[in-house]
């Protein structure tokens, strides 16, 4: 493979069909349309399942059908589209049948506007969807680690029979930038040995979200917790520059972690002893290097395209151990790094004099 | 290196093709590039602007409040970047849609007719070369010789005929950013 010049939607729909997705449904919505666009060219030319459906709702539920059908299936969306979807994230997730979402991001509440944005934090990470269970939630900050992740997220929803999103903004969907595609896998030979295939030969299957026995449904969520168990221990994921000397890290994913890099760099050369940290998965929210580093650092700053969501999660990791700030840009707007190095500045001349933790 | 360009200009003046010509030229000599659009709701006649941020360093943002260079195709971009551009930086302005000369003494600014010499030469389209052509002349981010053949792979078979009179223009575009040392 070679590397070439990528949209960030183009990649992830590339990334997607290489990482062997054999249905999609999805309903036009910009800034992710781009991406049901290569779709469309792409999946029928491969003998590949795609459908343009009526709405949302109708697309997440095709993708629950395939799923219980053994397909690897996605969709894909932005905010007020991924709002039309709960319904059918949490019957996937309660029915334990895989499935693949995008979701590129953009300026709300409402309509909003089309500009990038990562006010979705909240939906996407709590539960994207009514009931108890928070789906897998991944956040590239460039398009390779958009091509990356998406191949990840197919692996990980078969894994843990699972929704996983992948949660992109309006800037990462729209840039292009260098980046290499895997090869393409062959598909599935064989359905998995719980999908829904006529039951010829066979004792019936059964895939339903509905349990009206109490203590049933109990046990089923017993199970399911068992499993977010699981992937809360082997499935946290970060980056991390500079840390080592900190005494103050920067937080941000995705693109507001892109662009504070730039800030970080720059306080660097002006003597600050400033790092990055930047969660790649949202949910699990990689809670247990950010507390080890709040056991030695002075601060941290939040850096978010949104009123401070992550920012809960931060502090919930810092555990009262260190002050906890926050800059935000809402609205579409995306903060240049000029403003973030000035938020970073601010708070390290209020640190106290020496380090927490040696010099 | 490390240079953050943002070409502006009205939606059809061939703004985006341009730093996306630079960017596809900028990875075939192996720099690092981002590319990005200000995308907006229209497709046609309304504001369109590109950043591009080229570097030998991976590159960490990909927006910037303040770039190195500015390429302005119309007079509502100079209007809007002149003040923008980094002190010591660079702008060059499509002097055929210009109403007033920009004023600050601190840029390197190059004026370019390339409406006027685009019409000359018979491909008003071609106007973004002019303008890409006097960016090099005065920064060589990438080699003229890439150009020529990332151009050729990107017009592909069906716009071949185009091929020429887009290399005369960026020719043009050279020859007039190319600095004067002596009258």
């Amino acid at each position: 493979m070679a590397v070439e010049l990528l949209k960030g939607n183009v990649a992830l729909a590339e990334a997607a069909i290489r990482a062997g997705v054999e249905a999609y449904f999805g309903y036009p919505i910009t800034p992710q349309t781009e991406l049901l666009e290569h779709m469309a060219q792409r999946m029928p030319e491969l003998g590949r399942a795609f459908v343009q459906a009526e709405s949302e709702l109708a697309a997440i539920n095709m993708v629950y059908g395939a799923a219980c059908a053994g397909a690897r299936a996605m969709t894909s969306s932005s905010s007020p589209g991924i709002s039309l979807m709960q319904e059918g994230f949490s019957y996937i997730a309660g029915s334990e049948v895989p499935a693949v979402v995008v979701d590129i991001m953009r300026g709300g509440p409402g309509l909003g506007n089309i500009q990038p944005s990562q006010a979705d934090y909240f939906q996407v990470t709590r539960s994207a969807g009514h009931g108890d269970y928070h789906p897998i939630v991944l956040a590239p900050a460039s398009v390779q680690e958009a091509i990356d992740l998406m191949v990840l997220a197919f692996d990980l929803a078969d894994k843990y029979r699972h929704v996983v999103l992948v949660v992109a903004d309006g800037l990462i969907g729209q840039m292009m930038e260098p980046a290499e595609l895997p090869p393409m896998r062959p598909l599935r030979a064989e359905r998995p040995d719980w999908a829904l295939t006529g039951a010829q030969g066979r004792a019936p299957r059964i895939i339903t979200s509905l349990e009206l026995d109490a203590p049933a449904l109990e046990e089923v969520n017993n199970r399911l917790q068992a499993k977010l168990r699981e992937i809360r221990e082997h499935e946290q994921r970060y980056a991390e520059q500079m840390v080592e000397d900190a005494r103050l890290v920067v937080v941000g994913y995705g693109t507001a972690g892109r662009i504070a890099q730039t800030a970080v760099r720059q306080a660097r050369r002006e003597g600050m002893r400033v790092g990055l940290f930047r969660p790649i998965t949202l949910w699990p929210f990689p809670e247990r290097r950010l507390s080890r580093l709040a056991d030695r650092v002075d601060a941290f700053l939040v850096v978010e395209m949104n009123a401070g969501q992550m920012l809960d999660d931060v502090r919930l990791a810092a555990g009262g151990q260190v002050p906890v700030d926050f800059y935000g840009r809402t609205g579409g707007m995306v903060p240049v790094p000029e403003e973030i190095y000035e938020a970073i500045s601010a708070l390290y001349r209020k640190l106290p004099d020496s380090a927490r933790w040696g010099e | 290196m490390h240079e953050e360009i943002i070409f502006a200009g009205f939606g059809g003046q061939g703004v985006l093709f341009a730093g996306q010509l630079l960017a596809y030229t900028a990875l075939e000599e192996g720099r690092h590039v981002t590319w990005i659009p200000s995308y907006g709701p229209e497709m046609r006649g309304g504001t369109a602007n590109c950043t591009v941020v080229v570097s030998d360093e991976p590159i960490g943002s990909p927006v910037c409040l303040h770039p190195s260079i500015a390429v302005v195709f119309n007079n509502p971009s100079l209007e809007k970047y002149e003040p923008l551009v980094k002190p010591g930086g660079l702008l060059i302005v499509n002097q055929s849609l210009m109403v007033a000369a920009p004023q600050r003494a601190d840029l390197e600014i190059v004026l370019v007719p390339a409406t006027e010499i685009a019409t000359e030469i018979g491909q008003v389209r071609a106007t973004n070369m002019i303008l890409f052509g006097a960016l090099l002349a005065r920064r060589p981010l990438v080699r003229v010789e890439t150009v020529r053949a990332v151009l050729q792979d990107k017009l592909g078979a069906r716009k071949a005929h185009l091929h020429e009179i887009n290399m005369a223009a960026l020719e043009r575009g050279l020859a007039i950013g190319r600095p004067v040392f002596s009258e």
